[in-house]
């Protein structure tokens, strides 16, 4: 931090004092297999300018297309938000200079989104419990990427300092949607909470749409975090930062909590909040200011000239919202029926982003509750450990289902169970292929069994005697200690049979 | 082949040629070598061109020469020689636009008007100057140097377009292609004596096109006479996926239209406020002598008020600038063209800065920054917006127009060709110079100037302007008044060009 940083105020300090206004700007890459403008592949991670053409050039002559998918796209985002789609917009072009946008100009929507005025409804964990709150949505509409550029040779790995800089115009014309809410008010401390579970249901949304990766760390959605804060029952609202480079849905949450701080501490020492352009710093938790600009950006808008206007029909919008697929929110109400759970069972899910997967699991054959419990329980603890997104681990619902289908058949205990799913996260291959490479097979050889078994009576005879008598429940020390001699590799509950078996289990 | 004989080649129609390379009385290669010849002996002079391409001109040749000798049809303008106006993009070949800031260029892509040439057998001779990213009436603002008109070498060309008009007067090349974006082909067809036409906006398509105003632009056939050039307009118009502005529908039928040679019955209004002050008398007197023609070819000749053109020269001096400062952002040094100050000293801010300064000549900055201050927030109502206003009324006057009258009439310019270096120091009086022409482009139509008469030696051209897709009666009037005015004077007005 630079010595001239203020120092921030404690997150619920500066709420007792300052009101906050949250504004969210989502940038998504849909996945169309060719870009906005031109018919060049979009696929991720190719060799640095080989998806070019005149087009994404920018080259002299070249002019643009629309994607047709892509807008189908952005009718079913708008439609999925509860947005009304324009009867009749236009593209227009966004001026300014900079090296990885090859135009020069951006073509983007200005005063004439494709769709607006929609909302989506979040629910978070409140003091007083789960709680749904109405986000608005300004509007949705198309654009183009630019390129991207590593600049080398300066401290701050942006273009000023900078020795050189070199540019991948691979990503430049990938069909983009910007998704613009309203401001939202009036939620006090709940702000970063909010904003993150914003962007998480909205990704949700995305991917049942299957319209984007929506991998946040590889930049297929990327999220603009707007903050002011004013003081309480201050008539109007404060001059708000636009935080960029928020890569993670922890990384939004983090920045909303760090601005409110950041902010309240400028206004407790008697400074202005500047309007300005922040970078998120992964590294340091902090924001740090853009490049200052000496007036506001002027873009210069005006209708593109090279496009025609859009013009969807009333039966084509039509159309495309019978193509909408169950959305996770409904999904989550049918799910809290099928599945008997509690509307925190349900957000207990949604916050750690296992929706999906649970669904996914149960598709591939394994019962609901066994699914939500390795997700929720070993999964989540493994995710947690290395920072990563429960969906970002190196385990796939199949194999999970597998793994509670193999416990089902008692080949595993829940102890090996989890060895097994280390070993998946390892990348030690499918869960079949661990258990035979490290021999994780529970010990089912009714004979080896039956001899640790009687072993135990002998070595217990009081607890044994107490069985005999009839207090069954001190049948658990003894399945402890057959546990113990096999070192695990036992089915617990055929343990516990072969116990009472032969102690004479009352009728 | 005598001299004489390759003097002969060099005066024929596009439509002769083609019939004598079908027939095999002359081969592809002879006319080609013919008119490079012309060119490499008297093009010092005039300096229609920028880029002479004679290997691939003869290739070109040679390849229809083989097509014919294995029995294959050939199109109809096949072999036949074509200037291309150095504003389309060619692969492999430079492509400059006039400018600096392209000079050295070679595109990696055929635009989409040269892959139809290329398709058609046409044989393109070279590139042709122009005034920079075709900004201009006179081609002196060409970083090249200026075109000379081969009736008064002391004399502009026209522009933009004035290396292709000149071309085709100098007899160069029998067929050229020009672009339209304020009169940049009728303009210079008017005042070297040749035919231009704008088609419709939307029919050619402008993939290739260096832009310089996309809602205006438009490509089109340049000829010597009407139907060499309704041949050409076949061949490059049609729809073309990759321009979205482009019309997916049926070209009109112009090759039909311009050998009808009848417009009885035709109803033809005159602009009434395209004459006046400003208007030379001359060309005023062969304005009028044509429109008596065409009254006694049996056409019905009314007088039309179009009121809002008045206003067409200070909407297209907003639309035109505002859609340049933005399309012309791309020229930045970091991917193609001109770079300056790449030392390792400068920002790349300052190096777009300085190769912008550098590569671009003092007429495009002066229409980047009105453009740039007409879009600016603030202004963009008052300024583009008023603009637009302005096209939709003007859009308006022809619908109205139309109601009455199947085609417009009026002088293509107000003057004959006017010294070179006259106006050169005077934009507002170069800008005039596109008064009448303006109108058609704001709105879209097609319209075409043809060769109507000498005023003090130097020609005159008619404009003839249709709704749109209604390119077929400009060529039908066209057709009709040409031959009328041909047989009248015994021969074609070009005819008394002076030999160079």
């Amino acid at each position: 931090m630079s010595p001239s940083t203020p120092d921030l105020v404690p997150y619920d300090e500066a709420l007792s004092r300052y009101e906050p206004v949250l504004g969210l700007e989502v940038h998504v890459e849909l996945s169309t297999a060719s870009k906005m403008f031109c018919g060049c592949p979009t696929g991720f991670g190719a060799e640095p300018n080989t998806q070019v053409c005149p087009v994404c050039l920018g080259l002299p002559g070249a002019l643009p297309v629309m994607n047709a998918e892509a807008l189908d796209a952005v009718i079913r985002i708008g439609l999925a938000l509860g947005c009304d789609i324009a009867p009749w917009c236009r593209f227009a072009r966004k001026n300014y200079f900079y090296p990885d946008m090859p135009k020069n100009f951006q073509i983007s929507q200005y005063d004439e989104p494709i769709a607006y005025g929609g909302s989506l409804d979040v629910m978070i964990d409140t003091d007083d419990g789960p709680q749904t709150f109405t986000v608005g949505i300004e509007r949705a509409h198309m654009e183009e990427d630019t390129g991207k550029s590593l600049h080398v040779g300066g401290a701050t790995g942006r273009i000023h300092g900078a020795q050189h800089s070199l540019v991948d115009y691979n990503r430049a014309g990938i069909p983009l949607i910007e998704i613009v809410t309203k401001p939202v008010p009036g939620l006090g401390k709940y702000v970063p909470e909010l904003a993150r579970a914003y962007v998480g249901e909205l990704r949700d949304i995305l991917r049942s749409l299957d319209v984007s990766d929506v991998r946040m760390e590889q930049g297929s959605l990327r999220c603009d975090v707007n903050v002011s804060i004013a003081p309480v029952g201050a008539a109007e609202w404060g001059k708000r930062t636009e935080t960029k480079n928020v890569n993670s849905l922890r990384s939004v949450e983090r920045a909303v909590r760090y601005e409110i701080g950041r902010q309240a501490a400028v206004l407790d020492a008697g400074g202005t909040v500047k309007q300005e352009t922040r970078h998120w710093q992964e590294g340091s938790g902090t924001t740090a200011p853009g490049r200052s600009k000496e007036e506001a950006e002027d873009y210069r808008y005006f209708p593109e000239p090279d496009l025609v206007p859009i013009a969807p029909t009333p039966e084509r919008v039509e159309e495309l919202r019978g193509t909408l697929p169950e959305l996770p929110r409904a999904l989550r109400v049918r799910l809290l029926g099928e599945w008997q759970l509690s509307p925190l069972d349900m957000q207990a899910l949604i916050n750690a982003g296992a929706v999906d997967l649970v669904v996914a699991t149960v598709a591939a054959g394994a019962p609901p509750a066994d699914a939500r419990k390795w997700w929720l329980g070993e999964l989540a603890r493994a995710a947690n450990e290395t920072g990563t997104e429960l969906s970002a681990l190196p385990v796939t619902p199949a194999q999970v289902a597998r793994v509670v289908e193999l416990v089902a058949d008692g080949a595993l205990n829940d102890k090996l169970a989890r060895q097994v799913l280390e070993g998946v996260l390892a990348g030690e291959g499918e869960p079949d292929e661990i258990v035979a490479a490290r021999g994780l097979a529970v010990v089912s050889d009714e004979g080896a069994l039956g001899k640790a078994v009687d072993a135990a009576i002998a070595g217990n005879p009081d607890v044994a005697g107490k069985i005999r008598d009839g207090k069954i429940a001190a049948a658990g020390a003894l399945v402890g200690a057959v546990m113990k001699a096999t070192r695990g590799q036992a089915d617990a509950a055929r343990v516990r049979d072969l116990l009472l078996e032969r102690l004479g289990p009352p009728e | 082949m005598t001299d004489s004989s390759t003097g002969d080649l060099v005066r024929r129609t596009a439509v002769d040629l083609a019939a004598m390379i079908t027939k095999g009385e002359a081969t592809a290669v002879e006319v080609a070598q013919a008119h490079l010849d012309r060119i490499d002996a008297v093009d010092g002079r005039i300096h229609a061109f920028l880029h002479v391409d004679h290997q691939g001109a003869l290739a070109a040749a040679a390849a229809v020469d083989a097509k014919r000798s294995a029995g294959e049809s050939l199109g109809t303008l096949a072999g036949v020689p074509l200037a291309l106006k150095d504003v389309f993009t060619t692969a492999g070949i430079p492509t400059t636009a006039g400018s600096k800031i392209l000079e050295g260029w070679r595109p990696p892509y055929d635009a989409a008007l040269v892959e139809r040439l290329r398709a058609a057998d046409i044989v393109i001779l070279g590139k042709t100057n122009c005034d920079e990213f075709a900004m201009g009436s006179s081609t002196e603002n060409s970083a090249y140097g200026p075109t000379h008109n081969p009736w008064d070498e002391t004399r502009i060309p026209g522009g933009s377009g004035g290396g292709s008009s000149a071309a085709l007067a100098a007899h160069f090349a029998p067929l050229a292609i020009g672009t339209d974006t304020g009169g940049s082909i009728r303009q210079p067809a008017a005042v070297t004596g040749t035919v231009g036409v704008k088609p419709t906006y939307g029919g050619v398509s402008r993939y290739g096109l260096i832009a310089c105003a996309s809602s205006l632009d438009q490509g089109g056939p340049c000829a010597r006479n009407v139907l060499d050039a309704a041949l050409l307009h076949e061949v490059i118009a049609g729809h073309d996926p990759r321009d979205a502005t482009s019309i997916d529908q049926a070209v009109p039928a112009v090759v039909e239209a311009a050998r009808r040679r009848e417009i009885g019955g035709m109803r033809i209004g005159v602009v009434r406020e395209f004459a006046g002050e400003g208007y030379e008398p001359g060309v005023l007197a062969s304005v009028r002598a044509a429109i008596d023609v065409l009254t006694e070819l049996g056409a019905d000749v009314v007088e039309v008020s179009c009121p809002s053109f008045t206003y067409a020269l200070p909407a297209y001096y907003l639309i035109l600038p505002s859609e340049v400062s933005s399309n012309l952002a791309r020229f930045d040094a970091m991917r193609f063209g001109l770079r300056v100050g790449d030392d390792g000293t400068h920002s790349a801010e300052e190096v777009m800065a300085m190769t912008r300064g550098a590569g671009f000549g003092p007429e495009v900055k002066r229409r980047i920054i009105l453009g740039t201050y007409a879009l600016s927030s603030g202004y963009f109502d008052a300024y583009y917006g008023q603009a637009q206003k302005v096209r939709t009324l003007i859009a308006r006057d022809f619908a109205a127009a139309f109601d009455q009258v199947d085609v417009l009439v009026s002088p293509t310019t107000p003057t004959t060709a006017f010294p070179l270096g006259e106006r050169a120091d005077d934009p507002l009086a170069m800008y005039l110079a596109d008064l009448c022409t303006i109108p058609a482009n704001l709105a879209g139509n097609a319209a075409m100037s043809l060769p109507v008469g000498l005023s003090d030696g130097l020609p005159v051209g008619l404009q003839v302007m249709a709704p749109v897709l209604a390119d077929d009666r400009i060529y039908r009037v066209a057709g009709a008044l040409e031959q009328a005015l041909d047989d009248r004077r015994g021969h074609a007005l070009l005819e008394k060009a002076p030999t160079l």
